[in-house]
């Protein structure tokens, strides 16, 4: 009972000694114990993991005590491997063991907060106008006095709480004004990364798209997306699993930082090792990985590119030409494009390689009547004769049985043996011309060049053939490589090429050694010993690749000459090879289940999707500041009179073909379109097409500063937009917010270099284009703190939903351990809120509406065929049709009172039209039954009230989850590909995954259609493995892996072929020199944004353990050589600026790092410790306040094939490496401790 | 002074001063013990404290070993043994005078830290700072107090707070009373020594009761059996 009375025992206690008196046995009280026990005890545990987008999807424990979380551990069950691999345990990380800090934290989002001012002009307008909420806000935004009052405070503190009824009510007035005045496409929300917690994610979606509203892309606009990957493969992204690295015979670890970003998944690498897998890590800097590898080369960040193509050179040399393996000839004759014909055409007096020869070009387009432009051929060796083998992607639409790689005649089914080169049986042997970029001098000194000039011509073997009436010479892929990678060949000789690896010749070692700085040898050694392991084992090479190299702007290069070395020594689906890029949490597992419910595609289709990249590139006007122009990026063999303008045009070109999105659409409002449209008596497409050809209805895209183009109001939640991804920051604060910014620079007009022809110039650009910013957040991020209302929302511990990876195979709960606290909500009660207000308060304003969706052509639907060239209406080339010519166009019916019941309950379209994915489709009636019974339902359709109901849809729906519909899934791919594959699910047919059961564990996924890889109990997933196993094609144009890129923009930038192009000129640096390059002593480095140690993006940034960790606040590493030469100490402090904007952060004074560079770990917001900059009067910037959008021709193709847009999947991208500052000491701290001063800048 | 503040003072505040010291540390003892620490700040900045932590607690324990001996030990004691009044005076003077000098130079600097340094300022409870002020206070009204014994050597003044003491610990009542005539100091520097024993449980002050002697002599290992 007391401590104290029964330490009073000096008669009764008792001492025995032992071991000679060293120690004492006792039999004092030990109540005191008890106190420890309490500490450690617990109500519960219940299963979660962190929706952070870190890959991780890890299991944790959390721990419940009186009613609040106390800490997290990591769960150890998950479901075992094989005998023969590790397993997956342990998983986690010290960030995620310091999340539960963020629950109780002060910084931790506890009420519905909203903007003081927008809030006293709510209510006083509200009650001015009598009370209805969307005439106020319509009020509001008719005053430019009073929006310009909230929208310049942004970012300056200034919230009031208030109550949910209250922000919920703006939130819909504002959108019913915004649908009602201007249109639903200029509702958008912007949201990332659904694997994290796809419920979360599906509740904005699912309210969007019911409104019309646009959902905007991360993946591109993160620049994680690799776009060489649907180049090559037609595939977002598929990648091995971690635990294929394990199979793996030989690593290469390039540019990914697996111990600091791939923590949970780093004991692979560890135990790969202890297994004898020979690893090498390429990084520039002395990284974390760079200890894994037993060989590390460190080549000048940027020039990745230069060094695949010296080895993709030796591999080449070694492997195919001089001693061939007779596993590499067979794999790239079955499975890449290295066969197929490609016809050369003139062009100023030399022939360039052009278009891929098709069935089409031949007389009686070669017998094929289905899709013969879409067909691909090549000679068959053994009759030598011109073949159309099964499988490109005309086969894919229109016809079914023959969409399959089997090395087969289409026509008679017999097997044939693909010609990989025509050396020794050619016609001719005629000079082809290749660009050449390695010779261009960069702006700054640091990125050398290896002149040669900038065509180079060289041999290549050709045959003629007659087509379309003409005798044109033809050349097999495999040739054009062989020429490009600067390879003699006996009987070819010429120029250009080189016999032995120390001649300097594009692109042998020694060539490159001037480029990256890795020796020759050291160059041969890592390509020889890698293609040597492929050829023994079978392919079991593997590249594991992170972001980095892709954030560069002509990451093509750099990720293509990668994944040639990986396809040249045929890895890329074998298990333990291939291309493992490792990036965000992209694997969203069961997608198909997913889609219906996340953009509400069970009542409407199609949604609006945006590539994020070109809208904030045109809507925060960083085009208006664009200074790479064409003629730098054009190849030399290219006709540059077809080439004015500016990138920005390019855009305008893409969107105006069907090419890519742009929300908002069209000038005029959707809705009112088609009321025009039926009072005219017309048909609402027909109408638009016409308004459109005859030019007196234009395209948003094409005057994105016109107010009627706006987006207005936009939803950002589980995303710190502002904080963390938005590249061009300042151009964000400035344009899209009007509020402060750092922004330095003056726009091409002011500086007279404007070069748009397209796109409609202003004068004077709007500044705060937004009327509303809405975020949800649990924490009080740096897009919160610009927002206009902030809506707290449930953690990871607060709420139900579904988490999956890339990094394993299973899937992951979100769970909720405790209510959301305070008067946090999960994000699906709050969209349901929202639309439940929104329901109501729009009688009166919005009933059942028509409106037309122009939506872009899609990959993985017929559509892809669409454009076989490039034609463009406006240009009188040709006329709109949608959906071949321009954009597809469709009227859809909304019905607004109804949102909240649509929100909440399955529409009629599932059973109506099916279910599926990636071009498969299935009927899924008996799913919506069996949902009908498990959630019940609501007016006769399947219920979705609360999250659990939302993750049992999803899990019901998709194959990944329910055999059932995995089995249905195989059997419609068979179809299409005339070979049974339903033995891959066949044997988990009654396995159905609910959501209590992967609470209980985490659950294994079923092989699935839409995916390339197999869940299986004898290999690890890795991508292209049904490719390889099952010959299902690539979805690219010839169905196999696509080294060729034969589109005409593809030519004319000159990346039909990969090679080496140097990072580009920014030219954001010299302006303030100029202006500040005497004050202070300044050095200009790379600026490059790595990711961290201490957080994941932004996430745990501000969480105290981490800061602990850390130094505690913004913070760059640069090299001792260049501190020393601005006088600077580490931990000093540093201002980092260029014409876009500046930063202030210490300075990490290390070895580590390479002269010349400076990194920034992404993502580390300016919340914590950040003092103002002297050059913007401003506070600190993010990393981002330096970098600007800089978008590339090449990524807006579409409706080709492989080249077609899909939603994160194609698409331009947003890329900053190439980026320059200027750096010097920052002289006075300057906490900015005073008041606010408001009415825009100070300078 | 008017009688009934110095019968409060003196005879009725050095019960509930004691009262609140034994009660009030035996139940946070019993009830928080895991506040029953010193609360150094050692961690967050090692400066000044080493050298003012040393001759804080070197000065404040000799200063407190004199009190102690000096006002509880039975007057007998010390006749006995042939001391006399003079040379106790004179000793007590000595070296608390030097213990004192050791013990505000070694507090003036852990206050400089506990202000000053911003970092240990906000890890700093009120209650922290209080301490050491009182402290603080409570020592330079003992250095005062020099000057005044200086003038009476003999130690017949002395005599008197022994007296006090010795009645306030036997119960003796009245005790009030035998200090009614000395120096206001005198007064005052009881009165904080008394403040000091009520805040004393409330504090960090507590570790002074849990110096880890028993460290010195204990065997290496402790086997604590089970409670039957």
């Amino acid at each position: 009972m007391s401590y104290f009375i029964d330490r009073i025992s000096y008669f009764t206690r008792t001492r025995e000694s032992f071991a000679n008196g060293h120690g004492i046995t006792t039999n004092e009280n030990r109540a005191w114990e008890k106190a420890y026990r309490d500490r450690w005890a617990h109500d519960k545990i219940v299963r979660s993991t962190h929706g952070v987008n870190c890959t991780g999807s890890c299991s944790w424990k959390i721990y419940v005590k009186n009613g609040l979380v106390t800490w997290e551990t990591q769960q150890t069950d998950y479901p075992r491997t094989r005998p023969d691999l590790p397993n997956h345990e342990p998983r986690g990380c010290s960030r995620g063991a310091s999340y539960s800090w963020y629950i109780y934290a002060a910084n931790r989002l506890k009420y519905p907060m909203v903007r003081k001012r927008l809030l006293d002009l709510w209510r006083a307008t509200k009650q001015r106008v009598g009370g209805d909420p969307v005439v106020a806000w319509k009020s509001i935004q008719s005053d430019p006095a009073a929006r310009q009052s909230y929208q310049q405070v942004r970012g300056r503190g200034g919230f009031v709480r208030a109550a949910w009824e209250e922000v919920n009510e703006i939130i819909a007035a504002a959108n019913i004004y915004t649908i009602k005045e201007y249109g639903p496409d200029r509702v958008i929300g912007f949201s990332p990364i659904p694997a994290m917690s796809m419920v979360s994610y599906a509740a904005g979606s699912r309210y969007l798209s019911l409104l019309g509203g646009v959902c905007m892309s991360f993946y591109d606009w993160y620049c994680d997306l690799p776009p060489s990957s649907p180049q090559t493969w037609g595939e977002q992204t598929d990648v091995p699993e971690s635990a294929d690295w394990y199979n793996a015979g030989f690593i290469i670890m390039w540019g990914s930082n697996v111990p600091q970003t791939r923590t949970p998944d780093a004991h692979f690498m560890t135990e790969a090792r202890y297994k004898g897998t020979q690893v090498v890590t390429i990084t520039p800097d002395y990284s974390e990985a760079s200890k894994f590898g037993d060989i590390w080369l460190n080549p000048r960040q940027g020039t990745d590119a230069a060094l695949g193509m010296a080895m993709g050179h030796v591999i080449l040399r070694e492997f195919h030409l001089d001693q061939a393996s007779s596993y590499f000839d067979d794999y790239c004759r079955t499975y890449t494009d290295m066969p197929f014909l490609v016809k050369l055409e003139m062009q100023n007096n030399t022939y360039v390689p052009g278009r891929m020869v098709r069935a089409s070009d031949f007389k009686n387009n070669l017998d094929e009547t289905n899709n013969p432009e879409w067909k691909t051929v090549c000679f068959d060796q053994d009759t030598d004769t011109i073949t159309v083998p099964t499988g490109s992607i005309g086969f894919r639409w229109g016809e079914q049985g023959k969409w399959n790689i089997v090395p087969n005649d289409a026509k008679t089914g017999k097997p044939i043996r693909p010609r990989k080169t025509l050396l020794g049986v050619q016609d001719a042997i005629v000079k082809v011309a290749f660009p050449y970029f390695g010779g261009q001098t960069h702006e700054h000194d640091y990125f050398k060049s290896n002149a040669r000039k900038d065509v180079l011509e060289r041999n290549i073997p050709v045959r003629y053939l007659e087509l379309n009436g003409k005798k044109v010479p033809v050349a097999c892929v495999f040739d054009l490589l062989c020429a490009q990678y600067g390879l003699h060949r006996d009987g070819l000789d010429g120029d250009h090429v080189a016999r032995n690896y120390d001649e300097n010749v594009p692109y042998t070692p020694k060539w490159q050694e001037g480029i990256t700085g890795v020796s020759a040898e050291k160059v041969i050694q890592v390509a020889k010993a890698f293609a040597k392991n492929a050829d023994m084992t079978k392919g079991k090479s593997m590249i594991i690749i992170g972001a980095a190299m892709n954030h560069w702007y002509h990451m093509d290069m750099n990720y293509r000459a990668c994944i040639n070395m990986l396809v040249f020594c045929g890895c890329v689906g074998q298990s333990g090879g291939g291309w493992s890029h490792y990036v965000g949490q992209e694997k969203l597992r069961p997608q198909t289940g997913w889609v219906p419910l996340a953009f509400a595609s069970d009542w409407n289709r199609p949604p609006r999707q945006q590539n994020s990249t070109s809208f904030f590139y045109a809507h925060t006007d960083q085009w208006r500041y664009e200074t790479l122009e064409l003629s730098e990026i054009l190849s030399p063999t290219a006709d540059r009179s077809k080439w004015t303008g500016s990138l920005m045009d390019c855009n305008v070109r893409s969107v105006r073909m069907g090419w890519l999105p742009f929300f908002p659409q069209l000038e005029e409002n959707s809705i009112e379109l088609v009321k025009m449209a039926e009072k005219n008596g017309q048909d609402p497409v027909d109408y638009v097409v016409n308004r459109l050809s005859q030019g007196n209805l234009r395209m948003s895209v094409e005057d994105p500063d016109n107010p009627k183009n706006w987006p207005r109001n936009l939803f950002v939640w589980r995303s710190n937009l502002l904080g963390s991804s938005g590249k061009g920051h300042e151009y964000f604060l400035k344009y899209f917010l009007g509020t402060q910014h750092g922004v330095q620079g003056k726009d091409l007009g002011v500086e007279g270099k404007r070069r748009s022809t397209e796109v409609v110039w202003h004068d004077q650009a709007p500044e705060g284009k937004l009327d509303l910013l809405v975020t949800l957040d649990f924490r009080m991020s740096t897009t919160c703190v610009y927002s206009d209302i902030v809506l707290p929302t449930a953690s990871w511990y607060e709420k139900n939903d579904l988490n999956t990876s890339d990094m394993h195979p299973f899937i992951h709960p979100l769970s909720k351990a405790i209510d959301p606290v305070w008067q946090s909500r999960s994000d699906w009660e709050i969209y349901k809120g929202i639309a439940q207000t929104f329901s109501a308060l729009c009688v009166g304003h919005l009933g059942v509406e028509k409106e037309i969706v122009l939506s872009p052509i899609q990959h993985d639907t017929a559509g892809e065929l669409a454009q076989p060239d490039v034609k463009d209406w406006r240009k009188g080339e040709n006329k709109l049709i949608p959906g071949k010519t321009g954009p597809s166009m469709k009227v859809i019916e909304r019905d607004y009172p109804a949102t909240f019941n649509r929100f909440t309950s399955l529409g009629p379209l599932l059973e109506k039209l099916g279910n599926g994915g990636k071009g498969i489709n299935w009927d899924t009636n008996h799913e919506v039954e069996f949902l009908k019974k498990l959630n019940g339902e609501k007016q006769g359709r399947v219920k979705i009230d609360s999250d659990i109901d939302a993750c049992e849809v999803i899990l019901s729906l998709a194959p990944e989850t329910n055999g059932e519909v995995a089995v249905k899934g195989w059997e419609a791919l068979s179809k299409i590909t005339g070979r049974d594959h339903t033995h891959l699910a066949l044997p988990k047919e009654e396995e159905k995954i609910r959501f209590r059961d992967i609470q209980a564990q985490p659950r294994k996924i079923i092989s699935s259609p839409t995916w390339s890889g197999l869940e299986s109990e004898h290999v690890c997933y890795n991508a292209g493995y049904t490719n390889v196993h099952e010959y299902i094609p690539w979805r690219t144009l010839t169905g196999r892996q696509q080294l060729y890129q034969d589109h005409p923009w593809m030519v004319d930038f000159g990346e039909a072929l990969v090679s080496y192009r140097p990072p580009i000129n920014t030219r954001t640096v010299q302006h303030m020199l100029n202006k500040h390059g005497a004050e202070s002593p300044t050095i200009v480095l790379n600026f490059i944004t790595p990711h961290q140690k201490w957080g994941i993006h932004s996430t745990y940034t501000d969480n105290l353990h981490m800061l602990t960790l850390s130094r505690g606040g913004p913070i760059v590493w640069i090299s001792e050589v260049d501190a020393k030469k601005i006088g600077v100490q580490d931990n000093e402090w540093l201002e980092v600026f260029n014409i876009n904007g500046a930063i202030v952060a210490r300075a990490v004074v290390s070895q580590r790092v390479n002269e010349g560079m400076m990194m920034m770990y992404h993502a580390q917001e300016k919340l914590v410790h950040t003092p103002g900059s002297k050059i913007t009067n401003a506070r600190g910037g993010i990393h981002n306040s330096v970098t600007r959008a800089t978008v590339k021709p090449t990524h807006m193709i579409g409706g080709y094939a492989q080249l077609s847009y899909g939603f994160n999947y194609y698409g331009t991208v947003g890329s900053n490496r190439d980026e320059f500052v200027v750096v010097r000491k920052l002289g006075q701290v300057d906490w900015m401790d005073e008041p606010a001063q408001v009415g825009g800048n100070k300078s | 002074m008017p009688h009934f503040l110095d019968f409060f003072l003196f005879q009725i505040l050095p019960y509930i001063a004691i009262v609140t010291f034994i009660m009030g540390t035996i139940l946070r003892f019993d009830r928080d013990p895991y506040s029953w620490r010193t609360k150094s700040s050692q961690l967050l900045r090692r400066k000044q404290l080493v050298v003012g932590s040393i001759l804080f607690h070197l000065g404040i324990l000799v200063v407190l070993a004199g009190h102690l001996v000096g006002l509880l030990t039975p007057i007998e004691v010390f006749d006995a043994l042939g001391i006399s009044h003079r040379a106790k005076q004179i000793l007590a003077i000595i070296l608390g005078g030097i213990a004192g000098v050791f013990c505000l130079v070694g507090l003036c600097l852990l206050l400089h830290r506990r202000l000053f340094d911003a970092r240990i300022r906000k890890n700093s409870s009120w209650a922290d700072i209080m301490v050491l002020l009182l402290l603080l206070i409570q020592l330079v009204l003992g250095l005062i107090t020099i000057p005044f014994s200086m003038a009476h050597l003999d130690g017949h003044e002395m005599v008197k707070f022994m007296n006090w003491a010795q009645h306030i610990v036997t119960f003796g009542g009245n005790a009030h009373l035998f200090i009614a005539d000395v120096a206001l100091v005198f007064k005052l520097h009881i009165v904080f020594g008394l403040l000091i024993l009520v805040v004393f449980p409330f504090t960090r002050l507590v570790h002074a009761l849990s110096a880890p002697i028993g460290y010195v002599i204990r065997p290496y290992q402790i086997v604590r059996k089970r409670a039957k």
